[in-house]
C-alpha cells in the first residue's frame, strides 16, 4: 500500500528551476560585514573552520581546520563566528526580489531555493531565457556567483546547478537546462555520494554499484524489498523522479509601520498626536494576523540625521496606547527638554521585534487575575512620570550599600540587567557589612563631622591606623548639634577596583551616638560621610 | 448665670467637634490586614486596618516592619518618594521584593501618583509633603477607604489612625573601637487617634515577618502565601 503511494506513474510533468548560490555562509557574511569578495574570511563553528572565502582557500585554509592552524596558513585571515541566523536573514531580501519576478518560490535552505519552471518559462519565452532573467536580476543585487539548474525533479535540478561549475572555456555558463525526460540520463554518471546516504552508498558499492545510473537500473520493487523506504526514496531520486514537489512559501505580511513627517515635528505632543493613528494601525494589523507584539523596536530619524533606536519590552503585550507611550518616552529619555526636541523628527518606524500568538495572551473569561489590574495601574503611573520612574528592585552584589540595590523599570525583565542577573543570594561578598542591614541608604552620601574630645578631626593614617578616638559626632543636615559618641568600631578598609583609575579606597565605621541613633560612616580623602542610617 | 470656663462659645464648639471626631471610629467594620504580632499588639484595633492611615515618626525600620506583614502574605506594596529606602533591609524584614513597587522620584506630583497607586496596591509607604492641604488629605483618605488600602507615612499625617514612634534604642555588639552592630532592642510607642498610647519593647528580630508564630513551622512562610482579596471596581 505504502509502496503504491511512493511510486506514482512514471510521468513527471513538473519542471523545476533550482537557484544555487555557492558558499552562501561566506557570501552572507561578506555582505553583512560589507567586505569585498577578495577578503580572506573564515567562519568558525565550535573552534573549527566551517566555511572560508575563495581568497582564504587560495592560501590553504579549508573546512575543518582549527582556528590557529588557519591563521597560521593565512596571516591576514578575518575570523568570525558562524551564525546560521545571519544566512537566513541575508537570504530573505534575495527571495523577496525573486518573488517579485517569479511566483512560487520555495526556500530549501539559505543559498538554495526551488521555483516552478512552468510559469516563468512560458512568460519569458523558454526555460533558458527565464533562467537568464533570474541570473541578471540577482547580478543587479550584487550576487554574481549564482547558478541555475532546470530539470524534472528538485534533486536533478540542484545537481544541474552544481554541475555548471565543471563547465569550462567557451561552454562556461551559469545555467544548465536538462531537457524534459533526460534527467535520468543526466544523473546516471553521478557517484552515489550525492544521495547523501552514506550507509546505503557503502552497501551499494560493495554490491558493485558505483553510479546513480547503475542504481536506477535496478527494479524499484526489489530496492523497496531490500532497502526499505529510505532505499526506495533514494532510488526515486536517482531515477530523476523526486517525490518532493515545490511548495511555494507565502510571503510574510508586512507588520512594520513607518510614518514620515513633512515638515518635521518639533514638539512631543504634536508627534504623539500625529502618530496616534499609526499606532492604532500597527496594533490592528498585528491583531488581524492573530499576533501580539511583546517586544517593540522604535527607530526615530531626526532632521539633523540622528537616529534613535531602542528596544522596548512589555510584561504583557503592546496596545496602541503603550506603543505611543514608548515613542514618547524614547524622545523624553534622550535628555531633551520636555516639550522641545533638539531637531525635528522626520520619521518614526515601529518594528515588532517579538511577536507571539494572540491565543497565548488572550484574557480569561474573568480576567487574568490581580496581576493584570496592577499592570494597568502601573502603566498609568508610568505614563505620568516616564518609564524609568516606576521600579522594582533586586538585591545585587557590591561593596558599597548603594551598589547592592539594583532598580529595574517596571516591564523590563531582570535578566536584561547584567548586574541583577549576576546577583546570587547567600554568596558572601568581600567588604560586606555584618549585622542587620540599615533601613536608610543615602542616594548620595551626606557630609558629617567626627571629632575627638579635643575637637580635632579624626583621620586614618597611611598605615590604616586611627589617629585619635572619635568622641563627638555631628549628624548630617545640622552644623551645631553635636552628639557624644557612645560606641564605635572601625576602621574597616575598603579598596574598590584598585587596578582601575576610577577605583576608590576608603574606610568604613559604625557609630552609635548618645540619642541611640546608629550610623554607617565613610572616611574618604580625610572627609567624613554618612553612607547609611540604622533608623 | 455663667459657668466659668464656658465663656467662649465657639471654642467650646470646636473642642466638642474634636471630641466627637476622636470618639467616632474612622471605620465601619474595617478589614484587618495581616500584621506582625508584636506591632499588632500595640495598634488600635489589634492590626493594621484597611482604609486607614498610619504615621511613623522617626524610624524607617518600623515603617518597613509595618509593610512586612501584608507583603509576606502576598499583598502588593509600594514605596513612594523615598529614594533612600534600602531594599536589602526590606528583604531581610520579610518584604517580598517581587511585589514591591518603588517610585523614588515624583516630579512634584505626589498627590496624583499616590492616588493612582492606591488603586493598584494594598499598602503604601510614603513621606507626606509638608504642604498637603486638609481637603487633599480627606480626598485621599476617602479613596483609601473605598479601595481598602492602607497608607503609612513617615512624618506627620492629618487624621492618622495611630502615630508610631521609636522612643528608645538599645544597640548590642558594638564596643569602643571593636565589634559590630548585632542586636537592637527598641521601645515602640503607638499613640491612637483617641489619645490612648500603648508601647512595647521588642527586639529587631521580632520585627521580621518570618518570626510569625503561625508560620514558624513552615519554610519561611513562602508556601503559606495567599493573596488578600481586594475590592476591584471596574
Amino acid at each position: 500500500m505504502s509502496l503504491q503511494a511512493l511510486t506514482p506513474p512514471l510521468k513527471s510533468a513538473t519542471r523545476i528551476m533550482m537557484l544555487w548560490s555557492p558558499d552562501w555562509p561566506i557570501t552572507a557574511a561578506l555582505r553583512e560585514l560589507d567586505l569585498s569578495a577578495a577578503t580572506p574570511l573564515a567562519l568558525i563553528d565550535r573552534g573549527e573552520v566551517f566555511a572560508c572565502s575563495p581568497a582564504a582557500r587560495a592560501e590553504g585554509v579549508k573546512r575543518g581546520l582549527r582556528v590557529r592552524e588557519a591563521q597560521a596558513r593565512c596571516t591576514d585571515l578575518i575570523v568570525k563566528h558562524y551564525d546560521p541566523d545571519q544566512d537566513v536573514r541575508v537570504f530573505e531580501p534575495v527571495i523577496a526580489v525573486i518573488e517579485k519576478i517569479m511566483p512560487g518560490v520555495q526556500l530549501i535552505r539559505p543559498g538554495l531555493c526551488a521555483i516552478h519552471a512552468q510559469g516563468p518559462s512560458r512568460y519569458y519565452g523558454g526555460e533558458p531565457k527565464a533562467a537568464s532573467v533570474l541570473i541578471t536580476t540577482l547580478a543587479s543585487l550584487g550576487l554574481t556567483t549564482a547558478r541555475v539548474g532546470v530539470a524534472d525533479s528538485p534533486f536533478a535540478a540542484e545537481h544541474a546547478a552544481r554541475a555548471t561549475e565543471v563547465l569550462e572555456g567557451a561552454e562556461k555558463d551559469p545555467i544548465w537546462v536538462v531537457p524534459p525526460g533526460e534527467s535520468p540520463q543526466f544523473l546516471s554518471t553521478f557517484p552515489l555520494d550525492v544521495l547523501e546516504e552514506p550507509k546505503l552508498a557503502v552497501l551499494l558499492r560493495r554490491l558493485g554499484i558505483r553510479t546513480l545510473g547503475d542504481f536506477a537500473a535496478l527494479d524499484a520493487c526489489d530496492i523497496r524489498n531490500r532497502f526499505g523506504v529510505e532505499g526506495a526514496r533514494a532510488h526515486r531520486k536517482a531515477s530523476g523522479l523526486d517525490h518532493r514537489s515545490v511548495v511555494a512559501r507565502k510571503p510574510p505580511v508586512e507588520l512594520d509601520v513607518v510614518v514620515d513627517f513633512e515638515p518635521a515635528l518639533v514638539r512631543i505632543d504634536q508627534l504623539a498626536f500625529a502618530f496616534r493613528t499609526a499606532a492604532d494601525r500597527f496594533v490592528e494589523r498585528l491583531r488581524a494576523t492573530g499576533l501580539v507584539c511583546t517586544a517593540l523596536r522604535v527607530v526615530m530619524h531626526s532632521e539633523s540625521g540622528e537616529v534613535s533606536d531602542r528596544l522596548w519590552r512589555h510584561p504583557r503585550w503592546f496596545d496602541a496606547d503603550d506603543v505611543l507611550d514608548r515613542v514618547r518616552w524614547q524622545l523624553q529619555g534622550g535628555g531633551l527638554i520636555e516639550h522641545g526636541l533638539q531637531s525635528g523628527i522626520t520619521r518614526v518606524h515601529t518594528i515588532p521585534a517579538t511577536v507571539e500568538d494572540l491565543g497565548d495572551h488572550a484574557d480569561g473569561l474573568w480576567g487574568t487575575g490581580p496581576e493584570e489590574s496592577i499592570h494597568h495601574g502601573l502603566a498609568r503611573v508610568q505614563s505620568m512620570l516616564g518609564h524609568v520612574a516606576v521600579l522594582t528592585a533586586v538585591v545585587a552584589g557590591g561593596r558599597m550599600l548603594k551598589d547592592r540595590r539594583v532598580f529595574i523599570p517596571w516591564g523590563d525583565s531582570p535578566t536584561s540587567h547584567p548586574t541583577a542577573a549576576k546577583s546570587e543570594q547567600g554568596i558572601p561578598w568581600p567588604g560586606n557589612v555584618p549585622g542587620p542591614a540599615p533601613a536608610t541608604v543615602f542616594d548620595e552620601p551626606l557630609e558629617v563631622l567626627v571629632v575627638d574630645a579635643a575637637g580635632r578631626s579624626v583621620d586614618v593614617d597611611a598605615r590604616g591606623m586611627l589617629t585619635n578616638a572619635p568622641a563627638l559626632f555631628t549628624p548630617p543636615g545640622t552644623t551645631t548639634g553635636q552628639h557624644a559618641v557612645q560606641h564605635w568600631a572601625g576602621p574597616w578598609p575598603i579598596n574598590e577596583r584598585w587596578w582601575d583609575s576610577s577605583g576608590r579606597a576608603l574606610n568604613r565605621f559604625q557609630l552609635v551616638d548618645d540619642t541611640g541613633a546608629a550610623w554607617l560612616l565613610l572616611l574618604e580623602d580625610h572627609r567624613w560621610w554618612a553612607e547609611a542610617s540604622y533608623d | 448665670m455663667l459657668v466659668p470656663g464656658t465663656a467662649s462659645q465657639p471654642e467650646h464648639g470646636l473642642g466638642l467637634q474634636e471630641k466627637i471626631n476622636q470618639m467616632q471610629g474612622s471605620r465601619l467594620g474595617s478589614r484587618r490586614l495581616p500584621t506582625i504580632p508584636s506591632l499588632g499588639r500595640i495598634l488600635p484595633g489589634g492590626a493594621l486596618l484597611a482604609g486607614a492611615a498610619y504615621s511613623v515618626e522617626n524610624s524607617t525600620t518600623l515603617a518597613m516592619a509595618l509593610l512586612a506583614g501584608p507583603s509576606g502574605s502576598g499583598a502588593w506594596c509600594s514605596v513612594i518618594g523615598i529614594p533612600d529606602f534600602n531594599v536589602e533591609a526590606a528583604a531581610n524584614l520579610g518584604i517580598d521584593l517581587d511585589r514591591l513597587i518603588l517610585i523614588p522620584h515624583l516630579d512634584g506630583q505626589w498627590l496624583a501618583v499616590t492616588a493612582a497607586m492606591v488603586d493598584v496596591v494594598s499598602i503604601i509607604l510614603t513621606i507626606a509633603p509638608a504642604t498637603i492641604t486638609g481637603s487633599d488629605a480627606a480626598r485621599l483618605r476617602a479613596r483609601l477607604r473605598q479601595r481598602g488600602a492602607a497608607l503609612i507615612t513617615i512624618g506627620a499625617w492629618p487624621q492618622s489612625e495611630a502615630v508610631l514612634s521609636v522612643s528608645e534604642n538599645t544597640w548590642g555588639g558594638l564596643g569602643t573601637g571593636s565589634g559590630h552592630l548585632q542586636t537592637r532592642r527598641l521601645k515602640v510607642t503607638a499613640k491612637g487617634h483617641n489619645g490612648r498610647s500603648r508601647s512595647s519593647e521588642l527586639s529587631h528580630a521580632e520585627l521580621r515577618q518570618s518570626m510569625w508564630p503561625q508560620l514558624s513551622g513552615s519554610d519561611n512562610g513562602k508556601n503559606d502565601r495567599h493573596f488578600i482579596p481586594r475590592v476591584v471596581s471596574a
